[in-house]
């Protein structure tokens, strides 16, 4: 049998194929949970009773005045729970909540026969609060010392050592935004009751097992009375990982009550604001630099804002921990986390899963210094770069660093990087009144989930009689390719063309137990599975061919649907005639495909472990021009090169790149979340509820030049075909957009000035940074401490909080489960230890 | 009554049903999604007349009489295949908007519509990436899938002029 990463020549993997169901895209003929309503008959809608409190009690619920509204089937509350009241798997969401927890809580669900019923009926339902204090911001969190879950804490060396050895310590602060999903399909569910009981719930989810446990504990029911199907999402980026559950579970509630189908479809509004988003953080820092520019000792604290449940934010916190290095060597290191609880959305897993959040914050900081090294921002990244044989803060070793080296050095070349940087400077000389950056960034980005647990995946491949061949894997499509990945990884193993291979949706009746499709891992562990099920196939047609052929079953190759012997294509049997030939001889022509990552550990108590199978690399640099007047700004420019490994799918890998990129520097400079922090009745509520007031990327801010190129010689040992995964790590490029137009607009001031950039970078943010440059310019002396800025040279400056002596060491919430403690132990580590219950049902994330 | 994709159709509605609604829940052509239901992402654009309408701010009765033609009815279309050989699509959700919005975008091209980023609106500007993307700004794709998107069109605009209709004055 071939190892994993050995790829056959001619193979299907490799080739740039078009998405599996881009026909069925290009004519409408694609199906998403909700074109199935129209498929159902005497279909019951859902529609949600929000509450206008960010934290009030629910002192009445009287849902009789709904009845009486024309249409109206029934109500359900919290009465109508037969099993745990409860959408996740911490116990700390009520599905439905007697307090209120953030502005447009759903407090019940009003069943009708159209929407419209559904939705008066929600109008007519009435509830009292009581209305209780409430905490908006993760500054107003921190202030009162608000926190759930664990406080982890990562450490290195001798920090305190490391700034006394450095010859320039700097301290400062940084608060930035999170990011709404806004994948364009919104949260749906549609369930039904099937023969016997059986609950059968087509949902749009990106974790369908997590989905079908919770729709069990909900209902009271064994998780083999509840199915599970998604066809397909219209997007997710994390945001239907967690998400779906409860609405799910809704659906499934109101089916079983009355026996009709029951969909749940939530209209934009409500997913904007009832859904989680990638958390915002808070953090504070100082750092020092030997002479040369050498970071030394990074003694940092991180404050998640959570929202008002756990959700993901214990694992999002630990991945942004370990990823605060980004592709640096920082020999002494102190990193503390925490997660703030808000009455906000419960914030949740979105493509990079505080990845992004962890470099942005080495990022800023080497933005922000470097003016004040004298060093250029570029020399500067490219100083500290992990060398051979060196390990992260968490003690895995940094393998293949001198890809990120060389992907560099080619984004220099290609970008032609020296030649514009001259031409940006002479520009820059040459208008006062606008102003241009050109950034270059690197990123590495760990790949795996960080629990080692929920590193394994299974798959279920047949073969019919006539050679077709149907598979079945535990991962979801949400248009990041990986079913057309997986067709291509069965054709190769199989050796077979790709049109003899189809692929069923995903089920939870047909692989159980799966794991999320999430952490960019859905290739390297479902590939892993469908490739093993195949290999147990081929394996079995082997001594058939060989038999038939009269060689060696070692020495039969299946190729391009033909079988024969190495280095003799003569003699060749079809793969059909020989898949028929072996029904005959009773051969078994399935398998059910199983995976496990080999070679990871992770121990969250201590933050110590390689919990990474391998870490993908990219740089990017992009040319921005930002106007003087308004900070209005455009991308002029972006190069990219990433590391894909050996690419199963070139052309679904450079949609990757690219989307990703403009997801990212979304993120960082259009998509501004703002809820009212106000005191009035409406303190809470998000305010960019739309996307008439919540700017995403559109194609006019599509950088004018847009180039993107795989490394090359990229082959990654033990993984599915030599290939790297690809979903989050290029959100992470866009960080070269933050630093160009940082360097723009420092460029309004003097030489060496230091500026301090919002994010998101919005023109607005942009036009207050170059304010600050050109006011650095009327006090030159005093560059160094430009007024408003949260930056400090030398001394204690702003002084990174630690963990108070309380603070809660041992494993998250969220996995004690997977390490045999008691789930339901009081000593849950939240400061507020509401957020633990009773339960059995305990899981574990990432 | 209307045509819809070519066929004559009858609905009886209330009069504040949407077009899309009309087309997802009554006619039960999926194909057309709804985004945002506020007219903010295009996921919904059809045709109506030849012209690219938003079917989520538009009400079923304003169509009354005239043609509809939504993502069933537009193929085959050279776009279409386009669309899948430079990957202008990656989850698909924005993909039935985006085909129908370039293709009334290519008719109002070829009427004669300037764009904002139009130097000389006296004259007919040539149909660059840069008018491309300025004139599909109004669909959003949250994939990113935009560079594909803008890449189909450019291989298949000039087929896309010659099929064009000819464009009737809008009604008041
Ligand atoms: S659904 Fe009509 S524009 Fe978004
Ligand atoms: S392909 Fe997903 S929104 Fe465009």
């Amino acid at each position: 049998m071939s190892t994993l990463s050995d790829r056959p020549r001619n193979s299907v993997v490799g080739e740039a194929v078009p998405h599996e169901s881009a026909a069925l895209h290009v004519t409408g003929r694609a199906l998403y949970t909700d074109d199935l309503v129209s498929r159902t008959r005497d279909v019951l809608h859902a529609f949600p009773v929000q509450a206008p409190h960010a934290h009030a009690l629910v002192t009445r619920l009287d849902v009789t005045p709904a009845h009486a509204v024309p249409g109206v089937v029934r109500v359900l509350t919290a009465d109508d729970v037969p099993g745990v009241n409860d959408a996740g798997v911490k116990h700390d969401e009520p599905l439905f909540p007697s307090e209120v927890m953030f502005y447009g809580h759903a407090v019940c669900w009003v069943l009708a026969e159209s929407l419209e019923a559904a939705r008066l009926g929600a109008s007519a339902v009435v509830v009292d609060y009581e209305p209780l204090p409430s905490l908006v911001t993760v500054t107003d969190a921190i202030a009162v010392a608000s926190f759930q879950g664990a406080q982890p804490h990562l450490e290195r060396g001798d920090v305190e050592a490391g700034l006394d050895r450095s010859t320039h310590v700097f301290s400062g602060d940084f608060e930035f935004a999170g990011q709404e999903h806004f994948y364009l399909e919104t949260h749906a569910a549609l369930a039904l009751v099937d023969e016997n009981e059986q609950i059968f719930v087509q949902s749009r989810t990106q974790h369908p097992s997590e989905t079908q446990e919770i729709v069990a504990h909900v209902l009271g029911l064994a998780s083999h009375e509840v199915t599970v199907q998604c066809l397909r999402m219209g997007g997710g980026f994390g945001g239907k990982e967690m998400q779906p559950h409860g609405f799910a579970a809704i659906a499934a509630l109101g089916a079983t009550l009355t026996g009709r189908p029951v969909r749940l479809r939530l209209t934009r509004n409500h997913d904007m604001t009832m859904t989680g988003k990638r958390h915002g953080f808070h953090a504070t820092w100082r750092v020092g630099f030997d002479g040369d520019g050498r970071l030394q000792a990074l003694d940092a604290t991180l404050t998640a804002d959570g929202g008002w449940s756990l959700d993901l934010s214990e694992p999002v916190l630990a991945r942004a921990l370990c990823h605060i290095d980004n592709a640096y060597w920082i020999p002494d290191v102190r990193v503390n986390g925490r997660i703030a609880r808000t009455h906000k959305t419960s914030q949740t897993a979105f493509r990079g899963f505080g990845g992004p959040q962890g470099m942005l914050v080495i990022e800023d900081v080497l933005g922000r210094c470097a003016p004040l090294l004298g060093i250029a921002a570029a020399d500067l990244r490219r100083r500290n770069f992990y060398s051979a044989g060196q390990a992260t803060p968490y003690g895995q070793p940094v393998r293949h660093p001198e890809r990120v080296v060389t992907a560099w050095d080619q984004v220099l070349t290609t970008s032609d990087f020296a030649a514009r940087t001259a031409e940006v400077t002479a520009f820059n000389l040459a208008h006062e009144d606008s102003k241009r950056g050109l950034a270059i960034t690197p990123v590495k980005f760990g790949i795996s989930f960080n629990l080692t647990a929920f590193n394994q995946a299974g798959a279920l491949v047949h073969v019919y009689k006539d050679g077709s061949v149907l598979i079945n894997h535990g991962g979801t499509e949400m248009g990041q390719g990986l079913h057309t990945k997986m067709l291509q990884v069965a054709a190769t193993t199989l050796g077979v063309p790709l049109p003899t291979v189809r692929l069923a949706p995903t089920r939870t009746d047909k692989v159980p137990n799966t794991s999320a499709t999430a952490a960019s891992s859905g290739a390297d562990l479902n590939g892993g599975a469908v490739k093993n099920a195949c290999d147990q196939i081929i394996e079995r047609l082997r001594t058939v061919a060989g038999g038939r052929l009269g060689i060696n079953p070692a020495d039969v190759r299946f190729e391009g649907g033909q079988v024969h012997g190495v280095g003799d294509p003569s003699a060749c049997i079809p793969w059909a005639e020989l898949v028929r030939q072996a029904y005959f001889q009773r051969v078994q022509l399935w398998a059910a495909g199983y995976y496990r990552t080999e070679g990871l550990h992770w121990d969250s108590s201590l933050m110590q472990g390689e919990p990474f199978k391998y870490f993908s690399y990219g740089v990017a640099a992009t040319e921005v021009e930002v106007d003087g007047f308004t900070g209005a700004y455009r991308t002029r420019r972006v190069d990219i090169v990433h590391d894909v490994g050996e690419s199963l799918s070139p052309l679904v890998d450079i949609g990757q790149i690219e989307g990703g990129f403009v997801q990212g520097a979304g993120w960082l400079t259009l998509e501004d979340l703002r809820w009212d922090t106000g005191d009035g009745p409406t303190r809470g509520r998000l305010a960019t509820q739309a996307a008439s007031t919540y700017k995403l990327p559109s194609f006019s801010e599509m950088p004018e030049v847009f180039h993107v190129s795989l490394l090359q010689d990229a082959h990654e040992d033990g993984v599915v075909y030599g290939s790297k995964a690809v979903g989050e790590p290029p959100l992470m490029l866009a960080f070269s957009v933050r630093e160009a137009l940082r360097q723009a607009a420092a460029a309004f001031g003097p030489p060496g000035t230091s500026v301090d950039l919002a994010s998101p970078a919005t023109p607005e943010a942009v036009y207050w940074a170059l304010e600050g440059a050109r006011a650095a310019g009327t006090k030159a002396e005093h560059r160094h401490l430009v007024e408003g800025s949260h930056l400090v040279e030398g001394g204690h400056g702003i002084v990174p909080a630690q963990p108070g002596p309380d603070a809660h060491a041992l494993h998250p919430i969220s996995e004690r489960w997977a390490n045999g403690e008691a789930a339901d132990a009081g000593a849950a580590g939240a400061v507020d230890d509401e957020s633990t219950g009773p339960g059995e049902h305990v899981g574990a994330h990432r | 009554m209307l045509v819809v994709n070519d066929a004559p159709t009858t609905l009886d509605l209330e009069p504040r049903v949407s077009l899309l609604d009309a087309l997802r829940e009554h006619l039960h052509l999926t194909g057309t999604k709804k985004g945002c239901n506020q007219g903010a992402c295009g996921a919904c654009t059809v045709l109506v007349d030849g012209r690219r309408v938003l079917a989520c701010l538009t009400l079923a009765m304003q169509v009354e009489g005239r043609e509809v033609t939504t993502i069933e009815g537009v193929g085959p279309h050279p776009l279409q295949a386009a669309f899948v050989r430079r990957d202008g699509l990656q989850c698909g959700y924005c993909t039935p908007g985006q085909i129908c919005s370039a293709i009334g975008m290519v008719a109002e091209h070829r009427h004669g519509a300037a764009s904002v980023v139009t130097d000389d609106v006296t004259t007919t500007p040539d149909l660059t990436p840069e008018e491309i993307r300025e004139r599909m700004s109004g669909n959003l794709c949250r994939c990113g899938a935009y560079n594909g998107i803008v890449e189909a069109i450019v291989d298949t605009a000039p087929a896309m002029a010659e099929m064009a209709p000819a464009l009737t004055p809008v009604p008041a």
